[in-house]
């Protein structure tokens, strides 16, 4: 039995160099993101691996995919990720405990045997013939060549495929598109109710948060006049989150003039 | 130096992937350990493209990248209106269809 | 042959008036029995003119076919619904359509005060077309479709009156008795099929010589049993008595004059099987004297005027397959014995409804008593039936049962010996207990309640009576002068070499005259000297009881056949909850528990499906790992 290791051409060097670098990286990253707690990070790790797989397919005499790879993924993939972790919470973080009881170590046992076997096998694969090189393939570099086959073989896929995705944009559209129940108050109707309602209180308005200079502070409540923090400066939805942060930190301590005496 | 070991490298990129998905409980998250193994799944694709000298390879890792991204979209949006709903993006709050 | 020659005319003619009647409904309320009787007369006519075309016809040409239609049809077996018309089917048919036409004009007086009278003309123009099919398919099949239908119309004119239960159960009795009889037919023509390769009386009589005897004994047997089924032979004659609960005129069409003869034509249409297959034939007579001796002794104790008319006709039948059995000489004493006692019992049936028409229906004999004064023309006829029964010369029953006792002894040997000794003391009981009738009924003092009011019955009646009397007195001469009626039929049966006599012609008509001179003088000691009691004596020899039980024929039927067929329904029916059911609720269950249990594996967590699925991939991985090894 032939080992694939053996039978496969060796590659030049700088690439060696680059591969020794990047790849343990990408394979840390990768485990990273498993082990962080919170998703923003892990994004940040995945688009890490996401540039190490661009370049190797660059090293790799793909070109065109490293380019799209770059543009598609850590451009627009990662961008939409973020965007949602945004729209959910960017502080928002896992308890890396487990729930469900006995889970976790199936998985890490189950993934250790996986990964073992997957790579004893293809330690011992053997595809029977040297390492071609993709020098001959991409005569007419790699861009032209890749659409000579996308346009002929694989023209059918392709358009298949173009279908897939208008289908998924307009899944997408469907999804995010929220019906509403009631009729959204005009401006007109809402300084009406205002004025109308049981109390006058909020006649002019709900109050701002607290805004001070050190700390854009929109998730701080405003003080009334009596020191107590006004409920009703901060937005609902960062209530909900649990993202108000408590006004009474900000508070003016004792000025310690000591300095300025000495001074 | 090597070209199986890219296919190493996939290989363990793949499986830490898999472990992600059964592991992390973020639904954003396991999200993108999908991602990561689809990624693992083109670098095989790509290193077996330049072994055989052939560009099949690399217009299967296209394609790979277009069910990804349709893939991310649909999910995204899934977990948007999840989140809507139920305020939670972990996916052992939606295991309301066992009732 | 000819090809279409209005056979079809004779059943469609009386089907249709069955149908119209039916479905009009009430509206022909007014007209039906008239329409149903003319239709039947229209057949009847229909059968005059095919004899007359048949007697024009040389002898060998003398059977017609017609084929109807194409009744089935599978790859290259075919079967034809097909009718035939021969010199045995002519006689039936005359008979039916004759006697059938009598008992409608009949039937317009008897049942005028029914308000269902016309759904009765629908059943008996149903009951005349079914029969005719019977006696004129041209196949077992097409047999066998009529054998239904007479017993279909059997089943509806028993339970005519079904608002009360007793007729009901007795409707039910007879059609469930007479599903074991078209069992055996059924079984008697699946056989032929398989053994044979086909259904019609023409193939199967060429194709018999050639079959196994034991193939032929089977089918003799089950014909046998569909005939003693039909015909309420023993063992399965249970139901005839029961079968008067049907209003009078369906009792002398029906269970006197032609249906219940069905079995006897049976037999005689199955000459060539029974010819061939000389146990089956032995099986025959057995049936026959075992029957027309049980009917006689029933009848002795009966004193049901309808019932014990019932048992005489069962006693009568037993001569005919008697006769039936005895071979190719006996056939045709059969089929006059036949002929004849569709005359005289028919009338005789007429004769005890004219007397329940003028009794409030009253039935018991032992309240009758001198209704010759009350009824003369129903005396008369009813008397000249009576001699008929008991074959005085030169009445009727003379000619046709005497050559059969002479028939019987002929078979010669121990066996002879047996079997004409049993038809000869049949003879004397039947001449005792019809003695005893016409004692009963017409002589003695007047023994009914202070408000019956005997009287004659209106023409319309006593006209059918009078026609079927006269005869009973001239059929017999007129069918066996020159030996008329066998010559007619010769060409039917196998030819078979005169038998050696056994006992000379007259010595036979002698001792039967004399068993009938016994017969009538005992009744007369035993009935006409003293008073007869108007209630039935209670204490009376243990061997009366038990005729006066039908012999126990229904108390065996319930012990034997009843009590085990229970037990077995019981035993199946706990087989099926135990273990059928029990199997099946078994796998339910065991199905319901394995869902208990992987149930849980279904957490609804899509992490742990994931799980799964990574399980899945690592034994696909093992799997790919170890084949290439």
């Amino acid at each position: 039995m032939i080992n694939l290791a053996t039978s496969l051409g060796q590659t030049q060097t700088p690439e060696a160099v680059m591969f020794w670098i990047l790849g343990p990286s990408a394979v840390l990253a990768a485990l990273g993101m498993l082990l962080v707690k919170k998703a923003v990070h892990s994004a940040i790790l995945l688009a890490w691996v996401m540039i190490t797989l661009a370049i190797f397919y660059i090293a790799q005499d793909a070109v065109f995919l490293g380019i799209v790879q770059i543009v598609v993924y850590t451009g627009a993939v990662m961008m939409l990720f973020l965007f949602i972790l945004m729209l959910v919470g960017v502080d928002s973080a896992d308890s890396l405990t487990e729930t469900i009881p006995g889970l976790r170590p199936i998985a890490i046992t189950a993934a250790i045997g996986f990964g073992g076997l997957l790579v004893s096998l293809l330690g011992r694969a053997t595809l029977g013939r040297q390492m071609v090189g993709l020098t001959v393939a991409n005569t007419d570099g790699n861009v032209q060549e890749l659409a000579k086959k996308l346009f002929s073989t694989y023209v059918w896929p392709f358009e298949v495929v173009s279908a897939l995705l208008i289908t998924a944009a307009l899944g997408a559209m469907v999804l995010a598109h929220h019906q509403r129940t009631i009729i959204r108050p005009t401006q007109r109707e809402q300084s009406i109710n205002r004025f109308r309602g049981d109390s006058m209180a909020s006649a002019a308005g709900l109050p701002g948060p607290g805004v001070f200079a050190r700390h854009n502070a929109v998730d701080v409540p405003a003080l009334l006049p009596d020191g107590s923090a006004a409920a009703a400066s901060i937005s609902a939805t960062l209530k909900a989150r649990g993202d108000v942060i408590d006004s009474r930190i900000f508070e003016l301590s004792e000025v310690d003039t000591s300095v300025e005496e000495e001074k | 130096m090597n070209a199986a070991n890219y296919l190493y490298v996939s290989a363990l990129l793949f499986t830490i992937g898999a472990v992600g998905v059964v592991v992390r409980r973020n639904a954003i998250v396991v999200f993108m350990c999908v991602e990561l193994m689809l990624n693992a799944a083109n670098l095989a694709f790509v290193t077996f493209s330049r072994i055989n000298g052939n560009l099949d390879g690399q217009v299967v890792a296209f394609f790979t990248m277009v069910v990804a991204a349709c893939e991310v979209v649909v999910g995204l949006a899934i977990i948007v209106t999840i989140y809507r709903s139920r305020r939670s993006a972990s996916v052992d709050d939606a295991s309301l269809l066992k009732r | 042959m000819l090809i279409n020659n209005g056979l079809v005319y004779l059943i469609a003619l009386p089907l249709a008036g069955a149908a119209i009647l039916l479905l009009a409904g009430r509206r022909s309320d007014k007209w039906g029995h008239i329409l149903a009787t003319l239709l039947s007369a229209a057949s009847f006519s229909v059968g005059l003119l095919q004899l007359s075309q048949m007697l024009a016809r040389p002898t060998g040409q003398r059977a017609v076919e017609q084929k109807l239609f194409e009744w089935i049809s599978v790859g290259t077996f075919k079967v034809d619904a097909g009718l035939m018309l021969d010199q045995l089917s002519i006689c039936f048919v005359l008979l039916i359509t004759g006697v059938g036409t009598l008992i409608h004009i009949y039937s317009i007086s008897y049942m005028s005060h029914d308000h269902d009278r016309r759904r009765f003309f629908a059943y008996l123009n149903l009951f005349i077309a079914a029969m005719l099919l019977l006696v004129l398919g041209n196949s077992y099949l097409n047999l066998y479709v009529g054998w239904e239908g007479v017993g279909l119309a059997s089943y509806l004119l028993i339970g005519f009156w079904n608002q009360k239960p007793a007729y009901a159960t007795a409707s039910k009795k007879a059609f469930i008795m007479n599903r074991v009889g078209d069992m055996g037919l059924s079984f008697a023509i699946m056989i032929a099929f398989a053994s044979l390769g086909t259904f019609s009386f023409a193939g199967i009589k060429e194709a018999a010589p050639h079959a196994s005897t034991a193939s032929l004994t089977a089918i003799g047997i089950m014909l046998l049993v569909a005939a003693t089924g039909k015909s309420a032979q023993f063992p399965l004659q249970a139901w005839l008595g029961d079968a008067m609960a049907g209003p009078t005129p369906v009792s002398a069409l029906i269970h006197a004059a032609t249906m219940v003869t069905a079995g006897v034509y049976l037999i005689t249409r199955s000459n060539f099987i029974f010819d061939a297959a000389p146990t089956a034939q032995l099986l025959v007579i057995i049936v026959g004297a075992i029957t027309l001796l049980f009917g006689a002794v029933i009848g002795t104790a009966k004193d049901d005027i309808k019932k014990a008319l019932a048992a005489s006709t069962m006693s009568q039948i037993g001569y005919m397959i008697l006769g039936a059995g005895l071979g190719p000489v006996g056939y045709a004493f059969a089929i006059m014995h036949l002929l004849t006692h569709g005359f005289f019992k028919a009338g005789m049936f007429l004769g005890a409804g004219s007397v329940m028409h003028g009794m409030d229906d009253e039935v018991n004999m032992r309240k009758y008593g001198n209704l010759r004064k009350f009824m003369p023309i129903t005396f008369v006829t009813f008397g000249l039936g009576y001699l008929a029964i008991l074959g005085v010369p030169p009445f009727a029953g003379f000619y046709s049962k005497d050559k059969i006792i002479e028939t019987a002894f002929n078979a010669g040997g121990i066996r002879g010996l047996l079997i004409g000794s049993a038809a000869l003391l049949g003879a004397g009981l039947t001449a005792f207990y019809m003695t005893r009738v016409m004692i009963l009924t017409f002589t003695g003092a007047p023994r009914w309640d202070e408000k019956a009011h005997p009287h004659e019955s209106p023409i319309l009646m006593w006209l059918p009576m009078a026609i079927l009397a006269i005869g009973s007195v001239s059929s017999g001469f007129l069918l066996s002068r020159g030996n008329a009626l066998v010559n007619w039929l010769a060409p039917l049966f196998a030819e078979h070499a005169e038998k050696a006599e056994v006992l000379k012609p007259v010595v036979v008509t002698s001792l039967a005259l004399l068993m009938v001179v016994i017969g009538v003088v005992i009744a007369f000691m035993k009935y006409s000297r003293g008073e007869v009691s108007s209630v039935a004596p209670e204490d009376v020899s243990a061997l009366t009881k038990i005729v006066r039980r039908d012999l126990l024929q229904d108390d065996f039927n319930e012990a034997v056949f009843m009590r085990t067929g229970q037990g077995i329904t019981n035993t199946l029916v706990k087989t099926d909850e135990l273990v059928i059911d029990g199997l099946v609720r078994g796998v339910g269950s065991a199905a319901l528990g394995s869902a208990g249990a992987l149930r849980k594996s279904q957490t609804g967590f899509v992490r742990s499906y994931a799980a799964w699925i990574l399980l899945g991939a690592v034994v696909l991985v093992a799997a790919i790992w170890l084949v290439t090894l």
